[in-house]
């Protein structure tokens, strides 16, 4: 090696520390076969050595959990003996170099962790953020990560039933691609993925072993973007959604017929962490024999077949028994199946090439004993962020605000993206992704009743939010996560997140994460709902500088009468308006404050999670019996725009009372577009509302009907915006951006 | 009566016609590699992606041994609906009229539409009025229906256009907003727009059963 070159374990991302410490588990140096897969099971991709202690604060108990953290998808208890398993996942590095392949194989690895615990695949959700949309490489990430996920996510017959979508400058360079999915199955059938029974066989099922996606864990995820990230194109792997469509209903029938000791999907680290982890959480070994594993092209290194990341595979433990039958019906859908090594109960990983042993290592220091690091965190001192550029005109009163917030890209009708999704396919569609502020889906078992329960989901996160305060804006997060189920109906279950950040060896970026994480963990508990599992992606930053931290919670919730599913949109002519919750809107950090040019606040304002709990809970209720026609959280844009949304949405217009507010001037602007949790617009009858507000805090503001949105202010002054005129603003917000 | 629903590899909607037709019959899955049509008294070739489409929509499905069966029951007369990638294998199979097309917009685009009924008098759509409006959703890459002017002449004239899509709602170009066409002796029938997903009041509306009912009808009078 002449001085110059960089050493080996350096190359694949290990610090000297590492390898030493390596040497020291195995007694000698590794082969180059053994460094690879070190590397890739000691990157923060599959090790979490950045995060693992802060994660420990969530709390993973709850009434209703069925499997946490540490499997493929966690899994929460829905009733009549059925479970629904759901995870979210990051895809942000491979997305911001390849956006198509990079968002397919997105919704393709998080399908196959939902199918691998034996759940079928019920619907998918997305939470995506690009730069702002005046930037042709936003627009182009846009156009390709949303054709991606459509491509894999309609071609394989599931719906893409909602999801989220913001542009902030942040996240110019390096976007974010985090998919949800989520799949049902009886108790009895979630399945784990331990390696257990020495001498049981190891099969291979799925696509062919290929070049594709070698070090995409440890070169591509685990590290900042920066210069020459085109040249890490060849890290990305490439989706085939037909072969995953095959994959899963072999899998699924395989599982039906009850051929499987244990099954485990290929992802991130390809063959060595599926192996590695099955042999962990059985405490056994397994050898794998590397030539027997069918190849995409000649002539691949027994290193290449144990790194690639070649999608659209599964490896399952099988009783040698079993195994004709297992090869049978992989054959009968056209999945190529290979016996690949046995489950030994030597502790060891074994990879044998033509017999001889190319690589020997104690499972447990692939998987175990990686070092876990302690963060630096520390408050910047000065601003991280630069201020967003003002696109409103200076003058812009509330008459010209509504209609600006509402053709703004973070607020503007999300239509030209949704209806690029199939929503619909398995027939379980309630509430299509505009009708209501959760998706709704029924559940299969009718009740003697006549009731079909049902359950709802929703995915959020607001990265500008908590960027200006980690705790609280993850806090606020977990609130408008839940407050979404409550507007249909739906009493959450568990939660699953995806914490996006930046270089966590940076001590302010170590701060947001850990105030994050707090703040997850204190409003989880303080609505006892547990987190079943997650993903971490972190280095997601670039020579520009971090993204705004952006922890995505997804929820799901269950409700007991489909036919009782809220609706966000006003319903009746006449019906009464009321404001409910703990709301105290505030401009600071707003969407209306980001138009302006305003820097981001340091820190927001506290929140009262338990009175927002108590409205949530009542809101509820009072959907499950009927007795509100419309329910809508206030979010993005505050009273005014969900009032708006409540009008386009129902496609009826209202009057509503805001005297007290001012005529004019910043309180004005303030109590119409102001943010924070807690609050709901809500329209029903008089005597259901005056019911609800024996419970909560309430005001009747006004009045459905008409085609306007009309407000009153003080003075008998008035505001009026024609339905047509706000339906504009918001149908062209993103339609124009993306033709 | 009975329906048969096929399942190609890559095949999505099949669980879903098979529910709708359920709601009217009875009905099997049928698999692609068979011959056997179970003695069935309509088929259904359903949507989703047959052997993932990649070559062109319908053009590998429509080699499938099951199909051959299929062509000889619709020769024989027999009850055949295709929706959405079903009607893209009827037409690559040469059962139906016309080929279709990437949409206008070349983009995927999943929308709830409305349809005119054309005709009523016939096997798939004797349940509705003529001129009636069913809402039913439409979801597709390939869905622009096209026949070269001479064809189109003659599948005019023959009524064959059962269904067109409503004032508005062609969003993928078909010519003569065609949204469904039969064939010439009139026992099998192709759309776009898909009907299973519109039969319970829950998930949106309940007009697509109309078509299964009206193939039940059919089947019911002619025992």
């Amino acid at each position: 090696m002449s001085d110059t070159a960089v050493a080996p374990h350096r190359a694949l991302g290990l610090t000297d520390a590492e390898h030493e410490l390596i040497v020291e588990k195995l007694g000698r140096e590794p082969n180059a076969v053994e460094l690879s897969m070190f590397s890739l099971m000691w990157s923060e991709h599959c090790a979490y050595k950045h995060s693992k202690k802060l994660l420990g604060q969530l709390p993973t108990e709850g009434p209703y959990l069925l499997m946490g953290p540490g499997e493929n998808a966690g899994a929460v208890d829905v009733g009549d003996g059925l479970a629904i398993a759901f995870k979210v996942e990051s895809h942000n590095h491979p997305s911001a170099v390849e956006p198509f392949q990079g968002a397919a194989t997105g919704v393709g690895g998080i399908l196959r962790d939902v199918f691998a615990v034996g759940a079928r695949p019920l619907a998918v959700l997305d939470s995506l953020r690009f730069g702002e949309l005046d930037s042709a490489r936003s627009r182009y990430l846009l156009e390709h990560a949303v054709g991606g996920i459509g491509h894999y996510g309609n071609s394989i017959g599931v719906p893409t039933i909602g999801g989220e979508l913001y542009f902030e400058g942040p996240y110019e360079q390096n976007c974010l691609v985090n998919a949800m999915a989520l799949g049902i199955a009886q108790h009895e059938r979630l399945t784990r993925s331990a390696a257990t029974g020495p001498g049981n066989a190891l099969v291979l099922f799925g696509a062919l072993t290929g070049r594709d996606g070698i070090g995409g864990a440890s070169v591509l995820a685990s590290a900042e973007l920066g210069e020459g990230d085109a040249d890490k194109r060849p890290t990305v792997q490439i989706g085939d959604p037909f072969a995953e469509k095959k994959l899963m209903e072999c899998s699924l029938e395989l599982l039906d017929r009850e051929l499987l000791v244990s099954l485990q999907d290929l992802g991130a680290a390809g063959l060595t962490s599926s192996s590695s982890e099955m042999a962990s959480k059985g405490g056994l070994g397994l050898d794998i024999h590397v030539d027997r594993v069918p190849l995409r092209e000649p002539g691949m290194e027994p290193f290449e077949i144990m790194v690639s990341e070649s999608q659209e595979r599964m490896l399952c433990v099988v009783e040698p028994a079993r195994v004709d039958e297992v090869l049978a019906v992989c054959a009968k859908w056209e999945t190529t199946a290979t016996v690949i090594g046995e489950v030994t109960d030597s502790g060891r990983l074994r990879v044998l090439s033509g017999g001889e042993v190319v690589g020997d290592m104690p499972v447990e220091a692939l998987v175990d004993d990686c070092p876990l690091y302690d963060l630096a965190p520390e408050k910047p001192s000065a601003p991280i962020y630069p201020a967003p550029a003002r696109t409103l005109p200076a003058d812009a009163d509330a008459r010209a605000i509504l209609p600006a917030l509402l053709a703004s890209w973070n607020v503007a009708d999300r239509r030209p993206v949704f209806e690029q999704y199939d929503c619909l396919v398995q027939s379980r569609t309630v509430r299509r992704p505009d009708a209501a502020d959760a998706a709704v889906l029924l559940l299969p078992a009718p009740t003697d009743a006549g009731e079909r329960p049902a359950i709802a989901v929703s995915i959020d996160g607001s990265g500008r939010r908590v960027a200006c305060d980690p705790y609280r804006g993850t806090v606020e997060a977990v609130l408008e996560c839940a407050a979404n189920l409550a507007c249909v109906g739906a009493e959450p279950l568990g939660l699953t997140n995806c914490l996006n950040f930046g270089n966590p060896e940076k001590p302010h970026i170590a701060w947001q994460l850990s105030e994050s994480v707090r703040g997850m963990a204190d409003a989880c508990r303080a609505l006892d709902v547990p987190v079943v599992g997650g993903n971490v992606s972190l280095y997601n930053e670039g020579p520009e500088g971090p993204i705004y931290p952006t922890p995505v919670v997804g929820m799901v919730g269950r409700l007991p009468d489909a036919a009782r599913a809220g609706r966000l949109g006003f319903a009746v002519a006449g019906d009464a308006i009321a404001f409910a919750g703990p709301f105290t809107p505030s401009m600071p950090g707003s969407e209306l404050a980001k138009l302006r040019g305003e820097p981001l606040p340091d820190g927001l304002p506290e929140v009262d999670v338990a009175a927002v709990r108590r409205a949530q809970e009542a809101v509820r209720e009072a959907v499950r019996r009927g007795e509100l026609r419309s329910a809508h959280d206030v979010a993005e844009g505050g009273l005014a725009v969900a009032l708006a949304e409540c009008c386009l949405g129902g496609g009826h217009g209202a009057t509503v009372d805001f005297r007290g507010a001012g005529s004019e001037g910043e309180p004005l602007l303030e109590t119409l577009f102001g943010e924070g949790a807690g609050g709901f617009v809500l329209s029903g009858s008089r005597p259901a509302l005056a019911a609800l507000a024996r419970e909560i805090q309430l005001t009747f503001v006004g009045e459905v009907g008409g085609d306007a949105l009309t407000v009153t202010l003080d003075g008998d002054a008035t505001l009026s915006w024609p339905l047509a005129e706000l339906r504009a603003a918001r149908e062209r917000g993103l339609a124009d951006a993306i033709g | 009566m009975r329906f048969g629903v096929l399942r190609f590899p890559g095949t999505c909607d099949e669980v879903d016609a098979q529910l709708a037709c359920e709601r009217v019959g009875e009905a099997v899955i049928l698999w692609h590699g068979d011959r056997d049509l179970q003695g069935v008294d309509a088929i259904v070739v359903p949507g989703g992606f047959s052997y993932g489409d990649y070559l062109r929509v319908g053009a590998i499905a429509r080699f499938a041994p099951i199909m051959e069966s299929v062509i000889a029951f619709a020769r024989e007369g027999g009850p055949v609906l295709g929706i959405c990638n079903g009607f893209q294998v009827l037409c690559e199979a040469g059962l139906l009229p016309g080929a279709l097309l990437p949409n206008r917009t070349l983009r995927f685009v999943c929308r709830q539409v409305d349809l005119t009924v054309e005709h009523a008098d016939t096997i798939f759509t004797n349940a509705c009025e003529e001129g009636e409006r069913l809402s039913i959703p439409a979801k597709h890459t390939t869905g622009c229906w096209y026949a070269p002017p001479a064809l189109r002449e003659q599948v005019e004239e023959g009524g064959q256009v059962l269904l067109r899509y409503a004032p508005g709602a062609n969003f993928n170009g078909s010519v003569g907003d065609v949204a469904g066409v039969r064939n010439e002796a009139g026992n099998v029938f192709g759309l776009m727009p898909h009907p299973e997903h519109a039969v319970d009041p829950l998930t949106g509306s309940v007009d697509g059963l109309k078509l299964f009912q009206s193939i039940a009808n059919h089947v019911g009078a002619h025992v």
